[in-house]
């Protein structure tokens, strides 16, 4: 169960930014469903979607030093949320891989209704459980796919320990 | 990487007003008035901008910053400021960094009553003269039938500029920062809608 609230308990990721993740990771037909009609028209942007490259810094075994991964495209914006459709004083933040800025839209208002006491309850209750659902089922399909291809070495393993090398070609 | 300090609060956010509704348009309308005032020296032009400038600042210095900034830029802010949404605004719509130097800053922003010594921001040097500070200063009134007499590049023959608000010191430090020449300060005075230009080319007659 994920909690609605703003907040922080050490080092583990907040509230917000659960839902941040779960928003940006989210399809947009699910977002459009949900938050589509509350997005209203005429946001007030402090910034429109724009698209730009992010680059991406990994270390080996979580553990080494940084190193540069490679970029990876992604639309940010940052908005406040029409004020003909809901009363909503939070800026709402999005970053969402790829190039949709109607999904970054989608998201910040959710994010700016969300951090929002009052007008909180405008977001259906279970969206950040069906995004959690549908991220979960995703992955699982993965995996699975992922796990029909498995090899298992057993031959090579047996080969190195003890078969004479002949039949190996020159 | 970016420190703790630099990075943007929720509730930074929360005082950010809108920037330039069309920002391609709306920044080259602005710099086409950036380059007029320091093209024509103490000749009063008027910035047209559809920025929510952040409350407490005039309409021309903003949007002047919110155009000349990017986050390869140094930004001083006068106190007032630095303390105020002014801050905030142009981090989050800029990228630039805050100096708490004024020699470390390539653009700095005040008020007129707080504008320290010019020789206090950074001159430049006389091999990189263009990495001196630009400063936006709020003035209260500008005037050009009346005031100083102004000489120079960009002035066929001489005109006036008559400036509210600037210390008495100002004429002296003026004075001091045109003899730098090539290095020195270049000055642009706003206040609401207007702004003029000083280059450190310009010589000033009481």
């Amino acid at each position: 169960m994920l909690q609605i609230d703003g907040t922080s308990t050490d080092g583990a990721p907040t509230a917000r930014q659960r839902w941040l993740r779960l928003l940006s990771h989210a399809p947009l037909e699910l977002l459009e469903s949900a938050i589509g009609t509350l997005a209203g028209p005429n946001p007030q942007w402090l910034r429109r979607p724009e698209t730009g490259l992010v680059m991406v810094q990994g270390r080996i075994g979580g553990t080494g030093a940084r190193f540069n991964l490679g970029e990876v495209t992604v639309t940010r914006c940052a908005l406040r949320t029409d004020p003909a459709r809901i009363a909503c004083r939070e800026v709402g933040v999005a970053y969402v891989l790829g190039r949709s800025g109607r999904h970054a839209e989608l998201a910040a208002t959710a994010d700016a209704l969300l951090q929002d006491s009052s007008a909180r309850t405008h977001v259906p209750a279970d969206l950040l459980e069906h995004i959690s659902a549908w991220l979960e089922n995703k992955h699982a399909k993965r995996r699975a796919q992922a796990h029909a291809t498995r090899v298992e070495f057993f031959t090579i393993a047996r080969e190195s320990a003890g078969e004479p090398a002949a039949q190996e070609a020159p | 990487m970016m420190s703790q300090a630099e990075r943007l609060s929720e509730m930074d956010l929360r005082t950010v007003s809108g920037a330039f509704g069309e920002p391609v348009l709306g920044s080259q309308a602005v710099f086409r008035s950036a380059l007029s005032a320091f093209s024509r020296p103490g000749r009063i032009q008027t910035v047209t901008s559809d920025a929510q400038n952040p409350p407490g600042t005039g309409a021309a210095a903003a949007a002047l910053l919110l155009t000349l900034l990017d986050p390869d830029c140094t930004l001083w802010l006068a106190p007032r400021l630095a303390c105020g949404p002014a801050n905030a605004w142009l981090r989050f719509h800029t990228g630039c960094r805050i100096v708490a130097d004024p020699a470390a800053a390539r653009f700095a922003w005040s008020d007129a009553d707080q504008l320290p010594s010019l020789s206090r921001f950074a001159l430049g040097s006389e091999f990189e003269p263009e990495l001196s500070c630009t400063c936006v200063v709020e003035v209260q009134a500008l005037e050009q039938q009346h005031g100083w007499r102004l000489r120079g590049p960009g002035i066929q023959d001489r005109h006036h500029l008559a400036v509210t608000g600037l210390a008495a010191g100002f004429f002296a430090e003026w004075q001091a920062n045109h003899a730098l020449f090539p290095r020195g300060v270049d000055l642009l005075l706003c206040t609401g809608q207007q702004v003029a230009a000083l280059a450190r080319t310009t010589e000033m007659e009481a």
